[in-house]
């Protein structure tokens, strides 16, 4: 990749970055590849050691808040015209709820994959409670002579035992799961917010 | 290694990396790679950091024609270097205390 295709991607991966911010990153990355041509790279070598785009712009964007992206992204489609701002508030009966309604709907979305995980943890809770309460049956048992009763007891409770930390397990990789897609469909977001139109 | 752990040791590696001279992007990357190795992103985000927090400054200098962007340590910086060489004698005792069953096993 040259110097220049790698900046014409950078390029249409941040454009609607804050201008300010760009500058200071492309002219960083500018210097870093300048600095190791100087070095005795050659331009393609000097561009594949500071990364490939894709990468430089995730990190960034992930560095970046999203109201700032959104703020920029309304400030670059400040110049609307006369009849489009009449549409606008005339239309904002229609659009404002709407647009309540879709954000509400992704938030209970939401919401709702963490009630599921949080009932599994519930379950596991109740497991675990019945684990202990069979051991304790257990010792009832043996006080009251009753051996066959007392062994049930036991391989019940070491049955919701396992059954409790096998669940406990699947809960946190569930839970971890749904934090990375978190992070990952913000990151779409956020690119989605800077990436050039086409 | 621990996220804020290795965070705050990178800060006090890219002071130490401008302490005797005033320093750039790249040659900071090439002197810590002996080391550590820091990307180019990462290395951004700690500069801005640290100039954000008043513990370096920065100037353009022009350069075969171009320019470059140098790094100039501040006191506070200089401070914050010698803050940690005081850190770092406390987490050696700590260091001692964790393992000390183990150099009593041997």
């Amino acid at each position: 990749m040259t110097k220049l295709e790698f900046f014409n991607e950078l390029q249409s991966r941040l454009d609607g970055l804050p201008k300010a911010e760009a500058d200071e990153r492309f002219s960083f990355y500018h210097e870093m590849i300048d600095d190791r041509i100087e070095d005795g790279l050659s331009e393609e070598e000097a561009v594949a050691e500071v990364g490939t785009p894709e990468e430089i712009a995730n990190q960034i964007l992930s560095e970046i808040p999203l109201s700032t992206l959104v703020k920029e992204k309304v400030k670059k489609n400040r110049a609307l015209r006369g009849w489009e701002i009449v549409l606008l508030i005339l239309g904002f009966p229609l659009w404002f709820p709407l647009l309540i309604a879709a954000l509400v709907v992704i938030l209970s979305i939401y919401i709702s994959i963490w009630a599921v995980v949080l009932s599994l943890y519930a379950v596991d809770l109740s497991l675990a409670l019945c684990a202990v309460a069979l051991v304790v049956g257990m010792f009832i048992y043996l006080f009251q002579g009753n051996i066959g009763g007392a062994l049930m007891s036991l391989g019940t409770g070491i049955l919701s035992a396992g059954l409790a930390i096998l669940l406990f397990i699947g809960c946190v990789a569930i839970s971890k799961g749904i934090i990375v897609l978190t992070k990952k469909s913000l990151l779409g977001v956020k690119s989605w917010f800077v990436r050039k139109e086409d | 290694m621990d996220i804020q752990l290795k965070r705050g040791l990178l800060d006090v590696c890219v002071l130490a990396a401008i302490k005797s001279e005033d320093s750039y992007g790249y040659k900071i990357i090439k002197d810590m790679k002996p080391y550590l190795e820091l990307s180019e992103s990462t290395l951004y985000t700690i500069l801005k950091r640290l100039e954000m927090a008043n513990l370096l400054v920065t100037r353009t200098a022009e350069h075969g024609g171009r320019l470059r962007k140098y790094y100039h340590i501040t006191p506070e910086g200089l401070a914050r270097i010698e803050e940690f060489r005081e850190d770092w004698k406390e987490i050696q005792s700590i260091y001692q205390f964790i393992t000390r069953e183990e150099q009593s096993n041997d």
